[in-house]
């Protein structure tokens, strides 16, 4: 372990970030940083994988029953196309029904290849390829939804609140404490329970509404320091108005502290959505999301394990890699931050010193 | 500071009276609680549906409806507290009294796990910042945070509870899991311990090869069909845990501290043989508290009767000793009645549960017995809640002693050369607790309604599953009486947890 606070590697790191961070502006250090931080950077290429994945896949479906918009995807079935389940035998003999023809293995001598039914299917025929790929699209869609109308709602009231001070303040910040006495969990199950059979559209519309409240309080804490800071004075004696300096001003300057705060709520988002539509509050049947995949196929998890590991699966890399990508941000936006100095940098600093 | 609690307080149900009218107006709104009637095909459908109206007055618009649910909940005053009644006419008020209990055994040992777990190794993490540990930490805490519940619990279920079960039917470990466990224990073991490459190497082998011998060695004396401490096991264990006790609250080179702990040890060990005497029908959960309390206050008196200088800091670890070593003593004895619990006729050799809070076939008047089959309907849902709440106070612990250690009076403390113990537990981990116990009294108030996926997994009659029936019964009362002391516990830990806050750092002032 090399000591990371001992006095010459201390200066070492100083004289290094100073040459780094000469001549470069906010949103360049910041993305500097960020590119170093090696597990969010395979989060983030890995999500983008996912949803590209997910959404090439299974084609896009919009619009209502009536009036559907759809861009076909690369895989053929869909939801509701149904088959006679395959059945098959493993290796040791036991009885497979609908088990997943995946083959990852490539010295098995078939290569690589998808098959008929790639992730198997289920009970009575549904290629589950379709359904998870269909799920993960929903659980995805919330969680952006959730996360665009939680992160503006969050910042424009903190803004607001934190800008303008006083009674809009008071109003304000006394009705988020409304909000958040009412517990995520209930309100999402009320929502869920009543406007689930809408769609996912308007069941993430709703979550969303009440999903901002953590981040208005940081963000209002955030405009209250800054505020109060001499580049805020001086545009306020340049003539800016209220809307200029909130956001040309102040609100890139608080860009921090919102990023890292929505990719949490990102997180959470899954989260809960998966969790309402597996106690049935969520997304409703013929839709599916990944929740109610596993609360549909947790009693078969002896026999078709795969009905069980799939869709978990693409719930914890959507929520592993967004919290891994919230990490990545933290570090990044945190000027104090100190990060561990390699090898390379040691070098690196000897040669400064030399100089 | 009265004036602001009191301005708070008053604040604080205003609130309340906002959101629980926003709750029942919105839920009134959109769940026709008539709407399951107006389906049905019975012959006396309209007198139904007349019925229900009547009794739950749905004849009165929501937003008045609302007034006079509240002159029941505000009848609290007067001694009256009334939450209405369920649609099939009980009172709300009765079944809540009865969840809450269900409800609170499931979460707090869970929780207080969770915290103490949680904390300690956040705060290992920090210390060591960017080693090996601290990496596999901050992956398996992000692992954890993004976990669905209910998909862990299934896995629970499957892996822990049915393989355990299939597992002690023959009672000894296999020879492939011979070899893994101690390879993965042992590599757990190194991480904590630490180290350079060379060091981290012999003591993942020493640990991998210790193990393996104690896994053979309880295999031959059948130990895990007949498991047991023993007199001198609980010694060594509660002496171990002593002077680690001893070592972190004053040193571990400090002679009295260590002595005060062993000395509290040996008398847990003298104490074996009565406590092993009381019969196991005489006790209860009063009693076995208060045999606690009991242990804890000599534990108190014999560390003091160590002591020159530092009598409070000797007698603290002497009362937590005590309190450890009475933890071993009830694990052991708890070990005594596995094997005839476990083959008795209601577990049949299957005794780990995956589902109900408590085992009904099970009659036995012995304490012991009703509290192991207590635990073990316990151990899946605490598993669950606790592996996910964890995580969040790992991170949370971490960063909070890591923004600490930077402080400039961390400098001065080492500067003066206080040893790192010293500086760690006494300078900065004080202080990096504070924003944490704000944490805690939130959690705290959030665990209520917070368990109720476990609780409908593993089939508890507690605050959670009320609550889903109420929601999909569409029973406003049900689901009001939960929603009002849900967010009522919400309203109080905020209350709570900014006093202490204020309690804790006197920087910041209260009121005004």
């Amino acid at each position: 372990m090399t000591d990371n606070n001992s006095p010459a590697t201390n200066a070492a790191g100083t004289s290094i970030e100073m040459k780094e961070t000469a001549g470069l502006s906010q949103g360049q250090l910041v993305r500097k940083r960020f590119f170093r931080h090696r597990a969010a950077n395979i989060s983030l290429a890995y999500l983008g994988l996912i949803i590209l994945f997910v959404f090439t896949a299974g084609g896009i479906h919009l619009g209502n029953k009536d009036m559907p918009i759809t861009v076909p995807g690369w895989w053929h079935l869909t939801i509701n196309d149904m088959s006679e389940v395959a059945i098959s035998h493993s290796d040791s003999g036991q009885l497979l029904i609908g088990a997943p023809t995946l083959d990852l293995n490539p010295f098995d001598g078939n290569g690589v290849s998808l098959g008929a039914h790639p992730f198997g299917q289920d009970t009575i025929g549904h290629d589950y390829f379709a359904l998870v790929i269909r799920g993960a699209q929903q659980s995805i869609m919330v969680m952006l939804v959730v996360g665009l109308i939680g992160g503006l709602m969050g910042t424009i009231i903190g803004a607001i609140s934190g800008y303008f001070r006083g009674a809009t303040d008071s109003i304000l910040m006394r009705f988020t404490d409304l909000i958040i006495t009412i517990p995520t969990v209930i309100i999402g199950s009320v929502i869920g329970a009543r406007l689930g059979n809408l769609g996912v559209f308007p069941l993430a519309l709703f979550l969303g509404l009440f999903a901002w409240t953590g981040l208005a309080r940081l963000v209002r804490g955030e405009f209250l320091t800054l505020r109060e800071r001499e580049f805020v004075d001086a545009a306020r004696v340049a003539g800016a108005s209220a809307g200029r300096i909130i956001f040309k001003h102040i609100l890139p300057n608080a860009m921090g502290v919102i990023i890292v705060s929505v990719t949490l709520l990102l997180s959470g988002a899954i989260l809960l959505e998966t969790a309402l539509s597996y106690v049935g509050f969520g997304v409703q049947s013929p839709d599916v999301s990944l929740g109610t995949l596993i609360s549909q196929y947790q009693d078969s998890f002896q026999a078709s394990p795969w009905l069980f590991w799939w869709p978990g699966f693409f719930i914890i890399s959507i929520a592993l890699s967004v919290n891994f990508i919230g990490d990545g941000l933290r570090d990044a936006f945190d000027p104090r931050q100190k990060r561990k100095l390699s090898r390379k940098d040691l070098v690196q600093a000897k040669q400064i010193e030399k100089n | 500071m009265l004036a602001f609690i009191g301005r708070r307080i008053a604040i604080s149900f205003l609130i309340l009276f906002g959101s629980s009218f926003l709750v029942y107006n919105m839920e009134a709104i959109a769940g026709d609680p008539l709407a399951s009637l107006a389906e049905s095909s019975a012959r006396n459908k309209a007198y139904l549906i007349s019925r229900l109206t009547a009794q739950l007055q749905l004849d009165v618009p929501p937003p008045a409806r609302y007034f006079i649910w509240l002159k029941g909940v505000l009848g609290v005053f007067v001694g009256d507290l009334d939450f209405g009644k369920t649609r099939q006419g009980g009172a709300v008020l009765e079944l809540i009294g009865s969840a809450v209990p269900v409800t609170l055994r499931l979460v707090t040992a869970a929780t207080v796990l969770a915290i103490i777990l949680g904390i300690s190794i956040g705060v290992l993490s920090a210390i060591r910042q960017y080693s090996r540990l601290d990496y596999s930490m901050t992956f398996v805490s992000f692992l954890f945070f993004s976990l669905p519940v209910f998909w862990i619990a299934v896995l629970l279920k499957q892996y822990f509870a049915i393989g355990f079960n299939d597992f002690l039917a023959d009672g000894q470990v296999t020879t492939p899991f011979m070899i893994v466990i101690p390879l993965a224990l042992g590599l757990i073991i190194a991480g904590f311990i630490g180290g350079e490459r060379k060091r981290f190497w012999i003591s993942y082998g020493s640990a991998a090869v210790g193990l393996f011998a104690l896994i053979n060695l309880l295999n031959l004396m059948n130990w895990f069909q007949n498991p047991g401490l023993g007199i001198v096991l609980v010694f060594l264990f509660s002496a171990g845990a002593g002077i680690v006790v001893a070592g972190l609250t004053m040193g571990f080179d400090h002679k009295i501290a260590r002595n005060a702990a062993l000395s509290v040890a040996a008398l847990g060990a003298v104490l074996y043989v009565p406590f092993n005497m009381i019969p196991g029908h005489w006790l209860n959960l009063g009693l076995l508290a208060l045999l606690g309390v009991i242990a804890v206050v000599v534990g108190v008196f014999t560390a003091g009767f160590w002591a020159k200088e530092d009598r409070s800091a000797l007698r603290r670890i002497g009362g937590l000793t005590a309190f450890i070593t009475g933890l071993f003593l009830i694990v052991d004895k708890l070990m005594q009645v596995w094997n005839p619990y476990v083959n008795s006729d209601a577990i049949s050799g299957r005794p780990v549960p995956t589902i109900s809070a408590a085992n009904d076939l099970m009659d036995s008047h012995n304490y012991w017995w009703q509290l192991l089959d207590v635990l073990l309907h316990l151990l899946l849902p605490t598993l669950g809640i606790m592996l996910i709440s964890f995580a969040g106070y790992v991170r949370y612990a971490r960063s909070s002693l890591l923004e600490v250690m930077n402080m400039d009076y961390i400098r001065t403390a080492r500067a003066k050369g206080l040893t790192e113990r010293t500086v760690v537990v006494r300078h900065a981990l004080r202080n990096a607790m504070i924003p944490l116990t704000t944490l805690i009294a939130f959690d705290l108030s959030g665990l209520i309604g917070g368990a109720f996926i476990t609780e409908s997994i593993y089939g508890w009659k507690g605050m959670g599953t009320i609550f889903l029936q109420a929601v999909s019964s569409q029973d406003l009362n049900l689901l009001m009486g939960v929603f009002f002391l849900t967010s009522f516990l919400a309203v109080m830990g905020n209350l709570l947890a900014d006093l202490a806050y204020s309690a804790l750092d006197p920087r910041i002032r209260m009121g005004k």
